[in-house]
């Protein structure tokens, strides 16, 4: 037990030594053997599995021809440069369209939960164009803005990037309001209550009392569209942009080997790998904060 | 007369909540209503801070009808403190933000007087060493407490307590009261649903006997209390004490 002795106006804490007894030293050496003989099963295990698979693939009929046209070293070397020359362009459309793709969702889902006749508008609207971009696929949406909008001839009409990028942000925007909306819904209405008892109007109680507490709690799966939308930044290369994807295309056609494809897919798991890991990481702690009971 | 209620109807659907209710509660009065829980004490005071709308009669604050449609409602808010339950502090915000929050945002006064304004009332009630922490780190009892300043930094005229100490554990449950007497030396206007009797007794001017939504039985608490009229009130009391709660 650690004990409180206060020493003139200094206070002294303090944890006597304890020797553990021969029972509990029983037990730490019980689970200490049964710890090593878990590691060494997981890695057997794992070498069988593992030499399997390689067995398989290797040992396949086709594999040598496989090999040349997927994974051949040289290929992968000629179009790296180009092929990381189009990811930075994937880098720099992912965080324009997750910020305004997250913006989106929020304002949309805050627009839904406006009350009164005068809103009706806007909550109608609001609520169909979720309806419709969490329906409508993302390539279609990629086609219609980079070739449509130009054929309309209108004046200052952007570039292909720009509308690519706009059908990401708008189809995002409505998954990630359903996301918001959610968490919206998740708030208690106890704390609203608590919150218009005190005087404050709605829109001071959506903004200081409801929407943090709900951003906090959707963060985890948020998170996890946005590692969603760092995979679908590459569909914007159907518009034409050289992007990550459009560059390996290139290198395919010019070679017959389909190497830059792998070459291009490993680097956007490569990308993907610290947003995953900053998702997991956040959704640990909520977990651990809500089975504190907070 | 401070509040007055005049046959409030409150219904649920096809339940009765609140049947042609009347009640009258004067400056630096103390009122309890007692009741079964379905009562309708808890709804009685949801309507009189305008957080529940009623379906008939008329609640009036200083003589103003609160409950006429053309009244803002958070202006009446502003004049009303209320207390839950279940605290429903806000959890992402210290001790001091919730009880800074409103003064600053509908009140509008200096954040500086309203900071030493929240300190002075932690330091009263013996919390100013956790004007930082945030609520989950506070027992119930502790919670409770921060959750009455912050009904109370907006000087409201009114004071609406929910059963504040029904979600206490036992020991915890006499500083809240404690801190409810300090505020009726000081003469502070309250409404109170509570199921602690004993406390009722003490601190009442007035207690309110609630069944199926109307008024059964009110007046001084030696009487209500002591030597209640109506069957029902005797009914009610019997099971308390048989619980131990008298």
């Amino acid at each position: 037990m650690a004990g409180r002795h206060w020493r003139g106006s200094r206070a002294v804490v303090t944890t006597p030594f304890h020797q553990p007894s021969e029972i509990q030293r029983g037990r730490i050496a019980y689970r200490r053997r049964q710890t090593i003989r878990s590691v060494l099963l997981a890695a057997l295990s794992t070498g069988i599995v593992g030499v399997l698979l390689a067995v398989a693939v290797t040992g396949a009929p086709g594999w040598e021809r496989v090999k040349q046209s997927f994974f051949s070293p040289e290929v992968a070397w000629r179009y790296l440069p180009e092929i990381l020359d189009g990811l930075w362009l994937n880098v720099r459309l992912l965080v324009v369209c997750a910020g305004l793709a997250l913006a989106l969702g929020l304002l949309i889902a805050t627009l839904r939960t406006l009350r009164g006749p005068v809103f009706f508008p806007v909550r109608a609207l609001a609520t169909g164009y979720t309806y419709t971009f969490r329906g409508l696929p993302l390539i279609i949406v990629i086609y219609l803005m980079a070739f449509g909008i130009p054929g309309l001839r209108l004046q200052g009409t952007p570039g292909v990037l720009v509308l690519g990028g706009a059908a990401l942000v708008i189809t995002y925007g409505a998954y990630l309001a359903e996301v918001f909306r959610a968490g919206i819904e998740s708030v208690h209405p106890s704390q609203l209550a608590a919150a218009r008892s005190l005087g404050l109007t709605y829109r001071q109680t959506m903004r200081h009392v409801v929407l943090p507490q709900a951003i906090r709690r959707v963060a985890p799966p948020l998170l996890n569209d946005t590692v969603a939308l760092q995979k679908d930044v590459g569909l914007v290369s159907l518009a034409g942009p050289i992007d990550a994807v459009r560059a390996a295309q290139i290198g395919v056609a010019q070679d017959a080997n389909y190497t830059p494809y792998i070459v291009a897919g490993v680097l956007f798991v490569l990308l993907a790998l610290p947003l995953i890991g900053v998702t997991d990481w956040v959704t640990l702690r909520a977990a651990r904060r809500q089975s504190a009971g907070s | 007369m401070l509040l007055s209620c005049e046959n409030v109807r409150k219904t649920f659907g096809t339940t009765v909540v609140l049947d042609d209710l009347s009640l009258r509660v004067d400056e630096h009065q103390v009122v309890a209503l007692i009741g079964a829980s379905g009562s309708g004490k808890s709804t009685l005071l949801r309507c009189v801070n305008l957080l529940t709308d009623i379906d008939d009669g008329t609640i009036r604050l200083d003589g103003e009808d609160i409950t006429d449609p053309r009244v803002d409602p958070d202006e009446v808010r502003q004049r009303i403190g209320m207390v839950f339950q279940s605290y429903n502090l806000f959890p992402h915000m210290t001790v001091l933000r919730n009880i800074t929050l409103a003064p600053e945002r509908v009140h509008r006064r200096p954040a500086a007087e309203i900071r030493e304004q929240a300190m002075e009332w932690l330091g009263r009630v013996g919390l100013a060493d956790k004007a930082d922490s945030y609520p989950d780190r506070l027992s119930g009892g502790q919670q409770q407490r921060v959750a009455i300043v912050r009904s109370l930094v907006n000087s409201p005229r009114l004071l609406l307590l929910d059963e504040v100490t029904s979600a206490l554990d036992p020991e915890l449950v006499g500083e809240v009261l404690t801190m409810i007497r300090g505020l009726k030396d000081e003469g502070m206007t309250m409404v109170l649903a509570t199921h602690e009797m004993g406390f009722a007794r003490q601190v009442a001017d007035q207690v309110v006997f609630l069944d199926g939504g109307r008024v059964l039985e009110a007046g001084p608490p030696e009487r209500v209390l002591g030597d209640p009229t109506e069957p029902r009130t005797r009914q009610f009391l019997a099971r308390i004490i048989e619980a131990g709660r008298l």
